[in-house]
């Protein structure tokens, strides 16, 4: 048997963003002994790059704001293909876990009569994003962070070792997870990036957060890490895989120098006053607010303009429509010819805001305007287009508990679970996602173990070989393909012909391509010993990504309708059809994906009820609104 | 504007190592982590380097360029006049794992040993109520991303490895600056700690780590001597000297 060190725990948690971190703590305060692995050094997570913060209905800055109103402008974001019982448990919950970060010693920004300030974002109808400056994202990992340091404080006084129930794995990486002959989980494989080694971890709970898919793309916001591990280890465990045709490409990426390509520019921008230009000078959004959202955005500038300082009154600018509609509307304008020098459209808050509140509410965005493009935001406009960002398809899960179809042990929390966004997730409500199912996911790995009592599955040591040979196959081959090569080919397939607009001809051939790679990464080598070795690294992740790339092309294939984060030149219209059903991904006994689909489960009443009728024509089938009874005219809504 | 460049690359391990010579392509715009990741996909796969966000917000990817504690991510080479030298070593002040990675865990032990954010007791969540002018001043030190480049430039440990079990370095004496400046941290001994265990009065206010924040932090002015002045004012007031001197038997 091959050498590899041996760790047992109740709960192993994939992943140290967010999800990851929240589901740590939760599972620990449960009683259990848990482990956290993740890819990078402890507190780098990719959540540390969310800029505008949390979305909460904490009702700080507008009063009128509630979990309903949130709830309703989660649905409408994500365009009623949502998990509904996810949204609401997200819109319910928020707000305390929000409130609890400050006990672990988070540090908001404030509100004049002291509470946690709240600010304006796209596709929210209230300021409900809790925020420090634009680098939140860092504020919640380094607050969970030093709140898991403080557990394994406690551990160290109550047993003299700090990482007696809780302990961090940094630059470790899971490959596979490991199974009984039922299918239940029996624990991980994973390799230790430093030196190579081998680890073999038994746990009969496994909480994946690992985020997600970016790095399939050529033009993403996202780092090296997002390479869809949960996504495939779940796929290989035998789970599913939900809503994979949707992916967010967000508005504002930077576009130039081109080595900063897809860097993230916060929504924030917008929030706080920015507007989207042409190269004719035109705040063009007016020109894209669609049918569905009529009504509720500001019709002219003028109006527009005064929301800012009296939202009661007049409606927002549609600079702050839900990002797939910005997205589109770039897209749009830069192929007619309207871009800007490098490809982009301007977005310009020197003439909106003066210098001085420009650098207090975007710090971090002037800074990396300043170092990396040599431009001034305070003086100048930025360039920006879009770029990959999230994906919201994501392991199927059980909204109350977090735990992952089809294998028992296996939980799934923040990006790469599925069903919260629906098919497009707003601005903030990935942070409070990652808080509220984190915390779920925790509690209900927690509550699984506990139920096992000593019967704990065991996983067979040929599994565990068997894990271990896959692991160092690329050092078996001399000159076989490049890993960084394949990968090269597979952002450029992925961008190009599964991007942003998708059309069935283009998505057919990104098949080919990825059935091509698929072949010829069974063929990689890398150079070098397994000490710290990037090349062995990126072969390993390969697998992963090219895994649930064919997921995206096959459910975007089949998905004829645009809607959300998946948008077909061929079937430009919403399908109410097509919003009832959800693409469900596995991995067939060839190696192959396989897409069944699945009717969603209707809203509750309660919930229904809390849109009006005539919005709900507008996502609903017929028979679906006649199953919604009327409006009791008696009772008034209490939002 | 293309040209290439001539780059010398640290290459080791913890057995010993050289600089070894690329010449490798640069492109407009582009910095000192686009030029090593070149390096790694077309010259040298194994190459070791950590970096996550390419945008100066993870505190990855530090190392020491021409000499200078930098994040590469952030380090454009227009700096660079085109025929120089850029050399690229790890950070001095930490064991070498592989090429341009180090063991930072000296910083994560030091992590560990101050005591953690203590909650107002009876304050419940939600309730909380703070002025912006008042967390403000933790929130500078909140900033900060740990990329560890003011622990690699402090003289202090940088090439006095037997300092290391005393001091704790500038990052973590700003996190008690941080948790003694929060406005509702229950604690009332941070200064103390920062003087008995973090070793604060080994540091002699040179002001380097400040230099080298990527973060912009005034490390030194507004945390390490506010936390000085604090030290020196619990532990010489007379009337402080008094009530510890009572209050001592209930440690």
């Amino acid at each position: 048997m091959t050498e590899m060190e041996h760790h047992d725990y109740d709960v192993l948690v994939i992943g140290a963003g967010g999800a990851g971190l929240r589901a740590a703590i939760a599972a620990r305060e449960a009683g259990q002994s848990v482990a956290v692995i993740c890819k990078s050094l402890f507190g780098k997570a990719h959540t540390v790059m969310a800029e505008g913060g949390i979305a909460a209905s904490m009702g700080n800055v507008n009063s009128h704001d509630s979990w309903m109103v949130h709830f309703r402008d989660t649905m409408r974001g994500g365009k009623f293909l949502n998990s509904w019982r996810m949204a609401e448990l997200h819109a319910k919950e928020a707000p305390d876990r929000v409130w609890e970060l400050e006990t672990y010693g988070a540090l908001f920004d404030r509100t004049p009569d002291g509470k946690i300030s709240q600010r304006n974002f796209g596709g929210h109808e209230y300021p409900r994003l809790a925020h420090v400056g634009d680098r939140t994202g860092l504020e919640l990992i380094r607050t969970m962070q030093q709140k898991i340091v403080s557990l394994q404080q406690e551990d160290e006084r109550d047993t003299g070792d700090p990482e007696s129930r809780l302990r961090v794995y940094a630059e470790v990486t899971v490959t596979d997870l490991l199974c009984a002959d039922d299918g239940a989980i029996a624990g991980a494989f994973a390799y230790s990036r430093e030196l190579g080694r081998f680890i073999r971890f038994n746990a009969p709970a496994v909480i994946l957060a690992t985020g997600g898919i970016g790095k399939s793309f050529k033009v993403t916001s996202n780092s090296w890490e997002y390479t869809g591990d949960g996504h495939a280890l779940a796929l290989r465990a035998g789970s599913t895989l939900i809503n994979m045709e949707f992916v967010q490409f967000h508005p504002t990426g930077m576009v130039w120098p081109p080595s900063v390509k897809g860097i993230l520019v916060t929504e924030s921008v917008r929030g706080d006053g920015g507007v989207l230009k042409n190269s004719e000078g035109k705040r063009f959004m007016f020109d894209y607010v669609p049918d569905v959202f009529r009504g509720q955005y500001a019709e002219t500038e003028e109006e527009g303009d005064r929301w800012y300082t009296d939202p009661d009154h007049n409606k927002r600018p549609p600079e702050l429509l839900p990002r797939d509609e910005v997205a589109r509307a770039i897209n749009s304008e830069v192929k007619a010819g309207r871009s800007s020098p490098h490809g982009g459209v301007f977005l310009d808050i020197a003439s909106r805001r003066a210098p001085a509140e420009i650098l207090k509410r975007l710090p971090s965005m002037h800074h990396q305007f300043k170092e990396l493009a040599d431009v001034d935001i305070t003086t100048e406009p930025m360039e920006v287009g879009p770029t990959c960002h999230y994906v919201m398809g994501g392991v199927e899960v059980d909204p109350d508990t977090g735990a992952a179809a089809r294998v028992p042990g296996l939980y799934a929390a923040g990006e790469c679970s599925g069903g919260m966004h629906g098919s497009n997730r707003l601005g903030g409500n990935s942070l409070s996602d990652l808080l509220v199912f984190g915390n779920r996911a925790g509690a209900g790995a927690a509550a699984y173990v506990q139920s096992l009592g000593e019967n704990r599955p065991q996983v067979s040591d040929a599994v565990v070989d068997a894990a271990a040979a896959t692991a160092l196959r690329p050092f078996e081959l001399e000159g076989g393909e490049n890993p960084y090569t394949l990968h090269q080919e597979l952002q450029v397939t992925m961008n190009d012909l599964v991007g942003i607009i998708r059309k069935e001809a283009e998505i057919e051939e990104a098949l080919t391509k990825i059935e091509q790679l698929k072949e010829r990464a069974k063929h990689l080598s890398v150079e070098g010993h397994r000490q710290f070795n990037p090349g062995w690294h990126l072969a390993l992740d390969l697998r992963n990504m090219l895994l649930v790339s064919e997921c995206v092309a096959r459910a975007a294939l089949i998905r004829q309708e645009s809607r959300g984060g998946h948008t077909r030149d061929d079937y430009p219209g919403m399908d109410p059809v097509w919003r009832q059903r959800l693409l469900v991904c596995s991995l067939a006994g060839d190696g192959d994906i396989k897409v069944e689909e699945e009717l969603m489960p209707p809203m509750r009443e309660d919930l229904a009820l809390l849109f009006d009728r005539s919005e709900l024509k507008k996502y609903l089938t017929p028979a679906e609104l006649a199953a919604i009874p009327e409006k009791d005219p008696e009772k008034k809504e209490q939002s | 504007m293309t040209y290439d460049a001539h780059f010398r690359v640290w290459r080791g391990d913890q057995e010993g190592g050289d600089l070894v010579d690329y010449t490798v392509e640069v492109n407009e715009g582009e910095v000192v982590l686009d030029i090593i990741h070149r390096i790694q996909a077309t010259q040298a796969g194994d190459l070791a380097v950590r970096w996550n966000c390419k945008a100066g917000k993870c505190g990855s990817c530090s190392a020491e360029v021409n000499g200078r504690p930098r994040l590469m991510c952030m380090t454009r080479m227009s700096t660079y006049a085109a025929d120089e030298t850029v050399t690229v070593t790890p950070l001095r002040a930490f064991p070498v794992t592989k090429d341009l990675v180090t063991d930072v865990s000296y910083n994560y032990a030091k992590a560990r040993q101050i005591p953690a954010f203590a909650p107002p007791v009876g304050v419940a969540p939600g309730e909380y109520r703070m002025q912006q002018v008042d967390v403000e001043r933790s929130q500078e030190f909140r900033k900060c991303i740990e990329c560890f480049l003011c622990q690699d430039t402090c003289h202090v440990v940088r090439d006095h490895e037997d300092n290391k079990e005393a001091f704790a370095g500038p990052r973590f004496l700003i996190r008690a600056a941080e948790l003694d400046m929060h406005p509702l941290d229950a604690r009332d001994d941070r200064a103390d700690f920062a003087r008995d265990e973090q070793g604060i009065g080994m540091c002699n206010i040179t002001k380097c780590c400040t230099e080298v924040c990527p973060e912009h932090i005034k490390i030194t002015d507004n945390g390490i001597i506010p936390m000085k002045e604090r030290v020196a004012d619990r532990r010489y007031d007379p009337v402080r000297w008094l009530g510890r001197t009572i209050t001592r038997r209930k440690a």
